[in-house]
């Protein structure tokens, strides 16, 4: 309620950020994951340098695949006819961020640089494989999501380092959803569930599959993916999905005291399976 | 005729204000040179104070003062209980506004930080360094009472404040002995946040030269909060004014006198300038009182053909670090007596254990003890109707006491005021479709879907109360209310009345009873409260206790100034006082319907004194005290049908139906938006709240992120049902209805998810049924899941 004092300096562009941005300093976007811990005192930077109105970090193009700009809000991802068409998963996840004031003003950028393990976008841009777009003072650089997410509340970002946008391949030709089940209170996710299957006649050609929720970070599935693989995703393929998708997490565990980690390795189970289901659908 | 207000569900006239963000709170309210309180609080829920040192703290700009218990010394006195039940070997340790010496829970206040800014104070109350020595912390109301608990105050031994005892033991006993079927269970009644919107804030501003103090605050009950403060500072009564501007709800929560009130009104005393505290989230959820904390062991005696035979309990309420301002009450007065229900049971008895805690102090919330009784009644009833394999409605139904109009005394003394639980029972079940929800649920279940339905009869006793049974039960204070009807020469009407409502439209339904009585349009007047300078003399809004006994008060002092329009009236026109008509607000000569006087004219005139009756005063203004002679008992039936989804543990709440008799309902919009909100809280306590403390005291739920505050799409629309029986007692005859839905629901849709889930084996689970303690539970029984 009470944040510790900073200063306080907006950028105009990329550049700019870049020169401003100090040794305790935080880039300021949307601000609905940085402020709300510096209010609780949880966090304190000394400086906050806000890049919520730098124009090149603004709008969603699509010309084979997605660029997608950091500061792109969950609202205008959710509503985006080419995010719709081209990743419908992160369309859904993005309208299932918070509520509607939240995805007014949060964006992409800064959702994915705080790295919330139970947030919902992270999820998606893991099982479709999407690509960080990153700046710093040493210049620019891209790293695939499943790399970007590190370990609880930690990325690959390296100090000063600015997220310019977020790649993503065309997967209009694939099923894809997201599936979450929203904690009660807080609405985060229990567990959520990224799946993007390419279908070829009646078999899956190749599954994508992550699970967040349940987990210290977006986790990429391989066990689960070698399982719906080549199948027809029949019961025993899903059932069987499901049982190495929890094997998949199993070292990644995350919980809370309401909601531990045995039960919501159990949901995440139940939710590839329903998350296949939604995909066909 | 025209349609009669009383009953016309108008708008609240509060909401224009509150919905245009242009209500003035507390916090709202900015005064020239006013300093800033911030606390520093104790991180450790059990610890002793080894030093304090706020050097650097009072170096940093703009800070005026730092001061710690020690410095307040003798300055403030400890903060009172002021409910001191009878018979209960009561201990009430003293109650420090800051600690001295040693701390019992996360948040008791150790120091108070003076600066010209809020962020500047907080900045220096996270600068003042104390040492700690740490020491081992109790949570549980039932291990702090056991053998080898840390004691938490030195002058309560074994930490139990007070045993209370309703009933005779040994025919208790006698009872259940011969009893065909005795069902047992061991509740938890978990601890509740009561969230109030707006959270707690205090400011004051003392003036030297004529020694008065003025305390803004977010206050139930300012004339309450007058006394206490008076009493902890040493200033006379008529000395002190509290005003509780608008207040953003309570739900209990501003009831008591807490600390931080007496702490600004010392500092402002101390300083010499007006000092203002207002609380954060983060802190209301350490330090304003929580609800329930009970660990219930109940039994239910039954014979095998389903007559309820008596309930038997030993409670230990967790009192928290220190004994609130009415917390003995709550585990037991208001608690124990409700044990009979709206059934005709004969023996009740109840051990009420209050035991000091290292959690937030607990108090009166929302239904106050008596959500905590319903909850065991009908826990205990579907338990029994499991035992002897009958329908757990049908099993109600021959226990319900049958109707009755005037008095009717139960086995825990009380004397309920009327009813007809039967007429409200039958029709929630016709609009549930009870006997049709059965065989869907069979059919159902077959195809591996589990739907659950959980019958509650109620009723509770409200509209507290009867002075003279305060005073027998140890409550400090009367239990009336007063209220005074002023008319202005133009004939707008002033209502001043000692209650504080803080959103539950008393306004709006106060308005309509004087209108209703005197016949003056409802938007002609107002009601003032919240101001122990300008309003008389009250007891507070709480205990569904406004609209019963305000309400009367201002029933009978319109009928007052009725009498006297009536008689000046007919001295104006020269009749008979015998001959005067009354109707819609106009005086009339019976057969000479021509001559008439408004009650308008009339009230000028009664101004201008210029042609009164011999012996009559001038003026157009009258005032009530009201005692009530009795409490009065809303009554109904709510049912709940649920869903469980068994691979999950996800309960889907699908119908609510809630049938509430609360006598003639003033203003039908407003008992519905009060039985919705009740219903969400008690609903909400079923599924989803619950405090959460880690076994060292520390509050792991200590914002909305992990406390899980109930939502609109967690609910089906509610379908509402009346039926109305007056109160005999009462002269507008109506009953309370603030409560009734917390009191209702939490059983209800508990109850209808262990009849979803009885196919699975599940026996027990303890609230909140959160959807991973169903899961387990499910997987625990070994009867479900995929």
């Amino acid at each position: 309620m009470w944040p510790n004092k900073f200063d306080y300096a907006r950028a105009s562009s990329v550049d700019e950020a870049l020169s401003l941005i100090t040794d305790d300093g935080k880039y300021l976007a949307g601000g609905h994951s940085l402020l709300p811990v510096m209010k609780l005192r949880l966090d304190a930077p000394g400086q906050l340098v806000d890049i919520g109105r730098i124009p090149e970090l603004q709008g969603i193009s699509a010309n084979g695949g997605l660029t997608i700009g950091a500061g792109a809000t969950h609202d205008a991802i959710a509503t985006s006819a080419d995010v719709q068409a081209m990743c419908a998963a992160l369309a859904s996840a993005c309208g299932q961020v918070g509520d509607q004031g939240v995805r007014n003003f949060g964006t992409l950028g800064g959702n994915i640089a705080h790295a919330d393990p139970a947030s919902d976008p992270p999820t998606v841009l893991v099982a479709c494989g999407a690509t960080v777009n990153i700046r710093g003072a040493d210049g620019s650089r891209s790293v695939a999501a499943q790399d970007f997410f590190v370990d609880l509340f930690e990325t690959a970002l390296e100090d000063g380092e600015l997220i310019t946008s977020v790649s993503l391949p065309n997967c209009s030709d694939c099923q894809c959803a997201y599936v979450k089940f929203p904690h009660p209170a807080s609405r985060y996710a229990i567990v959520g569930v990224a799946v993007c299957l390419k279908m070829n006649g009646g078999a899956c050609a190749q599954a994508d599959v992550a699970v967040g929720g349940a987990t210290v970070k977006a986790v990429k599935c391989a066990g689960a993916e070698a399982a719906l693989a080549g199948t027809t995703l029949d019961e025993a393929a899903v059932n069987a999905a499901a049982e190495a998708a929890k094997a998949d997490i199993a070292d990644w565990l995350a919980g809370d005291i309401a909601y531990p980690e045995s039960y919501r390795q159990q949901m995440a189970g139940v939710y590839l399976r329903r998350a296949i289901a939604a995909a066909q659908g | 005729m025209s349609t009669r207000i009383f009953g016309s569900g108008i708008k609240r006239r509060e909401d224009p204000r509150l919905i245009t963000g242009e209500a003035r709170y507390t916090d709202d309210i900015k005064l020239p040179g006013v300093l800033h309180m911030a606390v520093v609080r104790s991180p450790y829920a059990h610890a002793n104070i080894v030093s304090v040192d706020s050097s650097a703290a009072e170096a940093m700009e703009g800070v005026v003062a730092v001061y710690t218990g020690e410095d307040i010394g003798d300055g403030l006195a400890g903060l009172p209980t002021a409910w001191l039940i009878p018979d209960s070997d009561l201990k009430t340790p003293e109650h420090p506004a800051l600690a001295k010496g040693k701390v019992r829970y996360v948040g008791d206040g150790v120091a108070i930080v003076l600066a010209d800014d809020r962020y500047r104070a907080q900045d220096a109350a996270d600068a003042v360094v104390v040492e700690y020595e740490e020491l081992r912390a109790v949570i549980d109301p039932e291990e702090a009472a056991g053998e080898g608990a840390p004691l938490i105050h030195d002058d309560v031994e074994g930490n139990i404040a007070f045993r209370w005892v309703m009933g005779d033991r040994e025919a208790s006993d006698a009872v259940f002995d011969a009893a065909d079927v005795v069902v047992s269970e061991r509740i938890l009644q978990q601890r509740l946040l009561p969230t109030a919107m707006e959270p707690r804030s205090a400011m004051a501003q003392y003036n030297e030269a004529t020694e008065e103090l003025t305390l803004w605050c977010t206050s139930q009950n300012p004339h309450i909060h007058r006394f206490i403060i008076s009493a902890v500072t040493g200033l006379n009564e008529n000395k002190v004014r509290v005003i509780a501007p608008e207040v953003g709800g309570g739900f209990g929560s501003k009831i008591p006198c807490y600390p931080d009130e007496a702490l600004v009104s010392w500092a402002a005393i101390k300083l010499g300038v007006p000092v203002k505290w207002t609380e954060t989230r983060s802190e209301n959820y350490l330090i304003t009182i929580h609800g329930r904390d009970h660990v219930q062991h109940v039994e239910m005696a039954a014979s095998n053909d389903g007559e309820l035979l008596g309930v038997r309990a030993t409670v230990y309420a967790g009192m928290g670090g220190y004994l609130s301002t009415a917390a003995p009450g709550i585990p037991t007065i208001l608690h124990g007596l409700l044990y009979v229900g709206p059934y005709t049971m004969g023996s009740v008895f109840c051990e009420s254990i209050g035991v000091m805690t290292n959690g937030t102090p607990t108090d009166a919330y929302r239904g106050a003890g008596r959500p905590e009784a319903t909850f065991l009644l009908e826990r205990m009833v579907d338990n029994v109707a499991r035992a002897i394999d009958m329908d757990p409605a049908e099993l109600r139904r021959k226990n319900l006491i049958p109707a009755f109009e005037d008095g009717h005394e139960v086995a825990t003394t009380l004397v309920y005021d009327s009813g007809d639980y039967p007429a409200a029972f039958e029709k929630a079940l016709a609009m549930a479709g009870y006997g049709d929800f059965r065989e869907q649920q069979a059919a159902a279940r077959a195809g591996g879907r589990y739907l659950g339905i959980g019958v509650t009869a109620y009723t509770e006793m409200c509209g507290l109360g009867p002075s003279q049974v305060a005073g027998a039960v140890g409550f400090q204070g009367g239990l009336w209310e007063s209220a005074t009807v002023r008319v202005t020469p133009t004939g707008k009407v002033q209502a001043l009345i000692g209650a504080s409502p803080h959103g539950q439209g008393s306004e709006t339904t106060l308005a309509q009873i004087i209108a209703d009585e005197l016949g003056f349009p409802v938007d002609d007047i107002e009601v003032i409260h919240g101001d122990t300078t300008e309003t008389p003399m009250g007891w507070g809004t709480y205990g569904s206790r406004t609209t019963p006994v305000t309400g009367a008060a201002l029933a009978q002092a319109s009928r007052k100034l009725k009498d006297k329009a009536r008689a000046l009236a007919a001295h104006l026109m020269e009749a008979n006082v015998d001959d005067i008509e009354y109707a819609d607000g106009s005086f009339s000569v019976k057969g000479s319907p021509d001559q008439a006087q408004s009650i308008q004219d009339v009230a000028l005139m009664a101004h201008l004194a210029w042609n009164m009756p011999e012996g009559m005063d001038p003026g157009f203004e009258e005032s009530q005290f009201y005692d009530p002679p009795n409490f009065v008992y809303p009554f109904g039936t709510h049912i709940a049908i649920v869903e469980v989804d068994a691979e999950t543990g996800v309960i889907d709440l699908q119908r609510y139906i809630a049938v509430d008799d609360c006598g003639p309902q003033i203003n039908p919009e407003i008992v519905a938006g009060q039985i919705h909100g009740g219903v969400v809280q008690g609903i909400a306590q079923a599924l989803c709240e619950g405090v959460i403390y880690d076994e060292n005291g520390q509050l792991l739920t200590g914002t909305m992120q992990d406390y899980c505050m109930p939502k609109a799409d967690m609910f089906p629309n509610f379908e509402l049902g009346e039926t109305v029986t007056p109160s005999p007692h009462h002269p507008v005859g109506v009953k309370g209805v603030g409560e009734t839905g917390t009191i209702a629901s939490t059983p209800t849709v508990y109850n209808a998810v262990l009849d979803a889930l009885a196919p699975l084996g599940v026996q027990q689970i303890d609230m909140p049924l959160t959807s991973a303690k169903v899961w387990s539970a499910i997987q625990d029984a070994n009867g479900g899941g995929s």
